[in-house]
């Protein structure tokens, strides 16, 4: 394999992690505050919260490494996804910064501010829409060069369908996500009450979520064929798993049976859904700007990087998982006994 | 005034960095203190230092945020508001970036832990390890971020090619000349200014009346501590000329109105500037000083600006910056003396009104010195972006709406900034440590 490959294997890696845990992140916010609004935030707020008091910088970070890294490995993504995207690229700046610093304020600060826990849980829905469009300008057709000026096809991205279908399917999963991950920790809590309600957002969302996926699909046909056509000629199968994954899921769910199980099915599916679609569009970083071996920074840079890279996920793995044993697996932490 | 988008993009990341180095200073020196206290309350089983570190972790868990917060805007910035400079730049400074990033994630899974860990262990001493990996991932995302900002200063370790970066040595580009200087300066100053940010505050309790032995004990330690580190800081201080006149001789001759390359230059402080003739005027000047600090001899030359293009040139009003620093610097040293000196031989006096005054205002002045102390090394390197190679106008960005930017994240750090305020203050008024102890102990 050689390095461009690897290196963008690697950042894709971080991107699914972050989506991950940014999704339960986000998605708990707006439970939080849901949960708030029709008045059973007595049953839940106390889980969401003990889950997300340790974590919630780390997910940050998670977004940063993704974003050094992919500076570090393809420099040409500052230049044209940098001028293209100052105000969409500020505009989610904001709304993360908004989010991060609220979310310590009211967890350290005063508990039962309102306000807080609105922004909060609003941000947690509008970061994953204004994030998942890069996604789609990275398929290409909104962003243009022309005479060396780099141009950002605005209008063009929000009066399309296939955008917003991306919005939708965002905020669908990440709810989803959300909720099964919820679900398996009031389980482990032995809270019934939160374990209940949570069951039920995670059932609510199944549904949405599969058919804004076949959305997607349809959307993609129309925007970007030959994409589409590397989905379905080459990685059918890893989008036929993700979907025999989330039938699992929503069985085991369905059936009140092994939640971590579940979550686990949940991580599956997005893995398979979000590697074929990252498999389908190599090689292009900014389709037809910018591909892995055009944007690559030099070989010597390169191959440092994916040698720190390893050396610090010998460092963090170790103590990503401390946090974990203590804060996820430790039964009487979850429980609220410590 | 229409400004333009070199200028717009330099005022949004002045801004940026003006803002987030607040709390990026505190988040690199808090955590050590965190520790002193925590290890002497452990040492000397006293309570008053564990609740210490205790309300010093809580505090800092808010700073912290709004570090983290700011610190993407600045790394996102560099690419939104730079991106011709970070497409040559970029390859070169990736690996101390991502370094940076991973030093950071370790300083923020240590800091989770922490946190939540207080009585959980059976030993207290094992609670005060978890505080070692936080200490050292902030002092050295500290060490990479600033070797990033050497790297602008003295670019090494690559050849360009028509504007193309060819060959690449990363460790080279990392440890540049500038890097020891700087990032030893930095890390050292960040741990001044913690320290007398804790002593003000400890300061400002005592005078409104509470003459406890819980801020008298935090007083004490701060206060000792921002003195220890504050006579450090003159080392690294002098480091940094040495290597200002060695490396960036332009850059040391626009602080000091050095003109004319000659032996035995003189050291000036305060004055003004006749900017027609280049004559300075009420200045105080210490025959032959420059020469000395520059090159640990009085008589070696010293390079004046006149070497140098007229449009490769700082602006000369840092030697005003530079002047109020040093002011600062003073005063800082000479109130924390004094206290502490009473501290060991007048015991009775430590407490007088007009010390406590006196340092209350150590830490603002030192966050201000912060402050003046980038923009002296930000706009001594004009008009370079990258020196020697680049200049700030060609790496800004082409992109249109620079100046609703501008305003949106002026918004954001003014909310940030009040909001802060408030959960801190309410956070340590409602909670005296007084009644936290009593509550504690009663657990």
């Amino acid at each position: 394999m050689n390095t461009e490959l690897l290196g963008i294997i690697v950042l894709w890696t971080f991107l699914y992690g972050y989506i991950i845990v940014a999704s339960i992140d986000f998605g708990a916010g707006f439970f939080a505050y849901y949960g708030k609004v029709t008045k059973k935030d007595h049953l839940i707020s106390n889980i969401i919260s003990r889950y997300l008091s340790p974590v919630w910088e780390i997910t940050n970070v998670f977004f940063v490494f993704f974003f050094v890294g992919i500076i570090g490995f393809f420099p040409s993504v500052a230049y044209y996804y940098g001028t293209a995207l100052l105000i969409p690229g500020s505009i989610s700046l904001v709304l993360l910064a908004i989010r991060g610093s609220f979310y310590a304020f009211s967890n350290y600060g005063s508990k039962e501010n309102k306000i807080y826990l609105f922004l909060y849980g609003a941000t947690g829905l509008l970061i994953p829409a204004s994030l998942c469009t890069v996604l789609t300008i990275s398929g290409g057709g909104y962003i243009v060069e022309k005479n060396g000026v780099i141009e950002f096809l605005a209008e063009k991205l929000l009066t399309s369908i296939y955008s917003w279908s991306v919005v939708i399917i965002a905020i669908i999963s990440v709810l989803y996500i959300s909720a099964t991950f919820l679900t398996y920790y009031a389980s482990k809590a032995k809270d019934e009450g939160a374990l209940a309600i949570l069951r039920q957002y995670a059932l609510f969302w199944t549904v949405p979520t599969i058919l804004s996926s076949f959305l997607l699909f349809v959307g993609l046909r129309d925007n970007n064929l030959h994409f589409y056509q590397n989905i379905i000629d080459r990685y059918w199968w890893m989008f036929l798993l993700s979907f025999i994954c989330f039938l699992i899921a929503s069985l085991l769910i369905l059936l009140k049976r092994y939640y971590g199980v579940a979550f686990l099915f949940v991580m599956l599916q997005f893995f398979f859904a979000f590697f074929g679609y990252g498999a389908a569009h190599l090689p292009y970083i900014l389709d037809p700007y910018i591909t892995i071996y055009n944007g690559y920074t030099n070989e010597t840079s390169g191959t440092m990087l994916v040698i720190v890279f390893v050396l610090g996920l010998l460092l963090l793995v170790p103590s990503l998982l401390f946090l974990f044993k203590l804060f996820l697996f430790d039964a009487e932490y979850v429980q609220g006994k410590k | 005034m229409e400004l333009d988008n070199v200028t717009l993009s330099r005022l949004l990341t002045s801004m940026t960095l003006i803002f987030h180095i607040i709390f990026a200073t505190i988040g690199v020196g808090i955590p050590l203190m965190i520790a002193i206290a925590e290890g002497l309350g452990i040492l000397k089983k006293d309570p008053h230092y564990t609740l210490m570190a205790r309300r010093w972790a809580r505090g800092y868990t808010i700073t912290v945020a709004v570090g983290v917060v700011t610190g993407t805007c600045i790394g996102l910035q560099l690419s939104l508001l730079w991106p011709s400079f970070m497409r040559i730049a970029g390859q070169a400074i990736s690996f101390p970036l991502f370094m940076e990033t991973f030093a950071f994630f370790f300083e923020a899974i240590f800091l989770g832990i922490y946190l939540y860990t207080w009585d959980r262990f059976k030993k207290p001493i094992y609670h005060w390890l978890i505080i070692l990996p936080v200490i050292l991932g902030s002092t050295l995302s500290a060490f990479f971020i600033t070797t990033v900002n050497a790297f602008m200063n003295t670019p090494q370790g690559f050849t360009l090619e028509n504007g193309v970066i060819k060959t690449v040595d990363p460790i080279a580009a990392m440890f540049n000349p500038a890097a020891p200087s700087k990032t030893l300066h930095v890390i050292v100053t960040a741990y001044v200014a913690s320290a007398l940010i804790l002593t003000s505050i400890a300061a400002i309790q005592m005078l409104r009346g509470k003459m406890t032995d819980y801020t008298k004990k935090g007083l004490r330690l701060a206060a000792t501590m921002g003195l220890i580190f504050a006579v450090l800081t003159g080392v690294t201080g002098d480091v940094s000329a040495k290597f200002l006149a060695h490396y960036q001789p332009e850059k040391l001759a626009a602080i000091e109105w050095h003109f004319e390359t000659e032996k035995g230059a003189d050291f000036i402080l305060f004055g003004t500037l006749d900017d027609e003739t280049h004559e300075v005027k009420y200045e105080i000047r210490i025959p032959k000083l420059l020469s000395f600090l520059s090159f640990s001899d009085f008589n070696a030359p010293v390079t004046g600006l006149n070497e140098f293009p007229e449009d490769e040139i700082p602006p000369l009003y840092i030697h005003y910056l530079f002047d109020i620093k040093m002011t600062f610097v003073g005063l800082i040293i000479s109130m924390t003396f004094l206290f502490v000196a009473f501290s060991i031989k007048k015991k009775n006096w430590m407490h007088n009104k007009l010390l406590l005054t006196g340092l209350a205002l150590t830490g603002p002045l030192a966050m201000i010195n912060i402050e003046l102390g980038w923009m002296i090394a930000e706009i001594g390197r004009q008009p370079w972006i990258l020196r020697g190679f680049m200049k700030v106008s060609e790496g800004a960005t082409t992109a249109k709406g620079l100046g609703s930017m501008f305003w949106l994240f002026f918004a954001l750090y003014l909310f940030l900034g009040i909001f802060c305020t408030i959960v801190i203050r309410k956070m340590f008024i409602h909670n005296p440590p007084e009644e936290e102890l009593a509550y504690r102990n009663k657990k």
